[in-house]
């Protein structure tokens, strides 16, 4: 995937405008999972719905497979925070959403379905509607419906944003195994430091007016985990360069906030 | 004045000796036993909203001290206790007259007084012959009205210009005055006649007010029978079949009519004033030009029904659409859906719950819309059967007629409900 010189501008009503984004360029390999972290305003959910193809940029192309985006298509999939789910279907029916559009006939879907609801560990709630679930299995059903459509690209906004702080910690286990099994390209955006040390292999960070990428780092957190599944989350969180990488990293957006007040908070 | 009283006071009672009974008794038999119930736990009662259930046993004696009013004060012999009804039975006063040679003489009149619907007559008292001019007269009276007694017509010299009655029970009377007398007032007419109306009491006249007895039979009565030649059967399922038409149509109107509104940004436009504009008008305010546009009949009023249900089915479609989160419509674009994929699956469905709500809305609104219609013409129907029974002044009828419109409106209300969570049971769950 190759983001090539992305700019977005926003006519605001009153005459002006705000550059949301501005020269973007971005080489994403396949099977990256690149995390994206910034302060509110940096344009980072601008740049996720210019990847979906939500938005068309003013300047600048996306390509994939050497194809340019010109709208949202199954090949480049999508997780949002919540309320994402058709309330009026069943677990099953939400998960083969994607195949069914697409014709496919749903006994020939059923058994992926499983082998999905077995994937993210929702075994057994196949025929339940989905808003008898918890926000984590209703964000686990999210993903499966994301995976049955087997898309090239996974987007994530803020996946797990709306999660207590307990059921995010299982759910960024349950996002790095499902990278390591299938192999997708992910690209996610998060607010929050540690989630996106944890789960980038490559970190982007932010920085507002215009929306830039202000830092990149190149991340071996995620890569313990590909390399060895039984390692525990909690003791990567322990580990000293992960922590110095979280303090300088937090100290950055820290700036940047202050530099958006104008003032020494 | 005094029937709101006596409601207060039967309101106050009522919470009072609740109050008094649960606290002595049930809490010893029956709360201890919920007190694992989490509401019982509250110490916090007063301002938090979800702690207030209604008390069912309110909503009885409500219903039944209501039903004891009605009773009480319409003589029902379903209740021991009334208020005092009017007076019948025999009474009697007397009066004097002064005639053309200046002469003054005194006569009785008995009266008897008895109900419309028993037979009876004058009282059979012998009049003698007496001396003087004033004769003794009888009086019959239905309770509740008045009668005459034709004093110059049966006094010797009535005719006289000069005669004149000038007391009544020793006391002094003249024209339009009046004396109250044992069991009733009597007073001087204009042409100089006695009248002589009876005491009231406190209860109500059958023609104002039936009592809830005849009311019940009159139900059984017209269920078996009809109301003038129509089965009640066919009166409320004419109502209920005109109700159900201009529904049917509004909906068939009303809801791609709100889709294009909420997908569209022309048919928005278009339609925006239109909607606006007729939204407020209530439909009855239309029947003046239905009548003139359709005519009386079956065209005219399924035409107010459907003009009643459009707009609201159409506006509920609307914001249906507009109500849908917009992940969820990303979320279908992205997975490959196409745009009448996405109408399909995602708005429709989405759009189920705010369309229930507004179908509850249309189907009071048209039911209320139908009886007022009939009222004004119609062949068959519930509202026709009341309006024709008040023509009559049938009271019986046109209150049984008005207890059957509220309990139906209240079971179409109900249906709509039990359906509204049979097919959309994610309603207010997302």
């Amino acid at each position: 995937m190759h983001l090539n010189n992305l700019s977005m501008t926003f006519d605001l009503p009153d005459g002006s405008s705000v550059e949301a984004l501005k020269n973007v360029s971005l080489d994403i390999k396949k099977g990256e999972l690149i995390s994206v972290l910034g302060p509110s305003g940096c344009g980072k959910s601008t740049l996720l719905n210019i990847l979906a193809g939500f938005l068309c940029p003013t300047s600048g192309d996306v390509k994939l497979n050497d194809q340019v985006v010109r709208g949202p298509g199954a090949e480049r999939g999508m997780v949002f925070q919540q309320g994402a789910l058709f309330e009026w279907m069943t677990v099953r029916k939400n998960i083969a959403f994607g195949p069914s559009m697409k014709g496919v006939p749903g006994a020939q879907s059923d058994s992926k379905v499983n082998e999905l609801l077995e994937t993210v560990g929702l075994h057994g709630f196949a025929e339940k509607s989905v808003y008898e679930l918890s926000g984590g299995m209703q964000q686990r059903v999210a993903l499966a419906r994301c995976l049955a459509n087997d898309p090239d690209v996974i987007l994530m906004d803020e996946p797990l944003g709306a999660l207590d702080a307990l059921t995010r910690e299982k759910m960024q286990g349950l996002i790095l195994r499902l990278w390591q099994e299938t192999g997708k390209t992910i690209i996610l955006i998060t607010h929050s430091v540690e989630e996106a040390l944890l789960l980038g292999e490559r970190l982007l960070v932010m920085a507002p007016r215009p929306g830039h990428i202000h830092k990149e780092y190149k991340l071996p957190f995620a890569d313990c985990v590909r390399s060895n599944s039984d390692i525990n989350l909690r003791d990567i969180k322990k580990r000293s360069d992960f922590v110095d990488k979280r303090e300088e990293i937090l100290a950055m957006i820290w700036n940047m906030e202050e530099d958006i007040m104008g003032t020494n908070i | 004045m005094l029937i709101l009283a006596l409601y207060i006071v039967m309101f106050v009672l009522a919470y009072i000796s609740y109050k008094f009974v649960s606290g002595k008794y049930l809490s010893g038999l029956f709360l201890q036993k919920n007190i694992h119930n989490y509401n019982e736990r509250k110490t916090v009662t007063f301002g938090d909203e979800s702690s207030v259930k209604p008390n069912r046993i309110a909503s009885i004696l409500s219903i039944a001290t209501l039903f004891f009013i009605w009773a009480a004060f319409t003589g029902s012999k379903l209740v021991p206790l009334h208020v005092p009804g009017p007076f019948t039975g025999e009474t009697s006063f007397t009066y004097s007259a002064q005639n053309a040679k200046n002469e003054i003489d005194q006569a009785t009149v008995f009266v008897r007084v008895g109900h419309r619907d028993e037979s009876f007559k004058k009282p059979d008292i012998e009049i003698k012959d007496e001396l003087g001019f004033a004769k003794n007269d009888t009086l019959k009276v239905v309770a509740w009205r008045s009668a005459l007694v034709r004093v110059q017509k049966n006094d010797e010299g009535g005719k006289d210009k000069a005669y004149r009655v000038t007391k009544v029970n020793n006391q002094l009377i003249s024209e339009s005055q009046s004396v109250k007398v044992k069991n009733g007032v009597v007073s001087i007419t204009s042409k100089g006649s006695l009248s002589f109306v009876p005491e009231k009491g406190w209860q109500m006249e059958p023609i104002w007010l039936p009592a809830p007895e005849n009311v019940f039979s009159r139900l059984i009565e017209i269920s078996q029978n009809g109301y003038q030649n129509i089965s009640l059967t066919e009166n409320i399922g004419w109502s209920l079949l005109r109700v159900l038409a201009g529904f049917l149509l509004g909906s068939l109107v009303g809801i791609p009519l709100g889709y294009a509104m909420g997908l569209n940004s022309w048919f928005r436009g278009w339609f925006d004033p239109i909607v606006e504009f007729m939204r407020p008008i209530p439909p009855l305010a239309l029947i003046p030009l239905i009548i003139i546009w359709f005519g009386i009949w079956e065209t005219g009023k399924i035409s107010l029904l459907f003009l009643a249900a459009l707009w609201i089915m159409t506006i509920a479609a609307r914001a249906g659409v507009s109500g849908v989160n917009i992940s969820k419509v990303h979320a279908a674009y992205s997975l490959g859906a196409s745009k009448f994929q996405v109408l399909i699956h995602v708005i429709m469905p989405n759009s189920l719950p705010d369309i229930f709500t507004g179908a509850r809305v249309a189907m009071g609104v048209c039911w209320g819309t139908v009886v007022a219609a009939e009222l004004v013409a119609a062949e068959k129907g519930a509202g026709k059967m009341i309006i024709s029974a008040s023509k009559f002044q049938q009271t019986d009828v046109v209150i049984m007629g008005i207890i059957l419109i509220g309990v139906i409106g209240y079971g179409i209300d109900v249906l709509m409900r039990m359906a509204e969570k049979k097919l959309v049971p994610w309603k207010g769950k997302s």
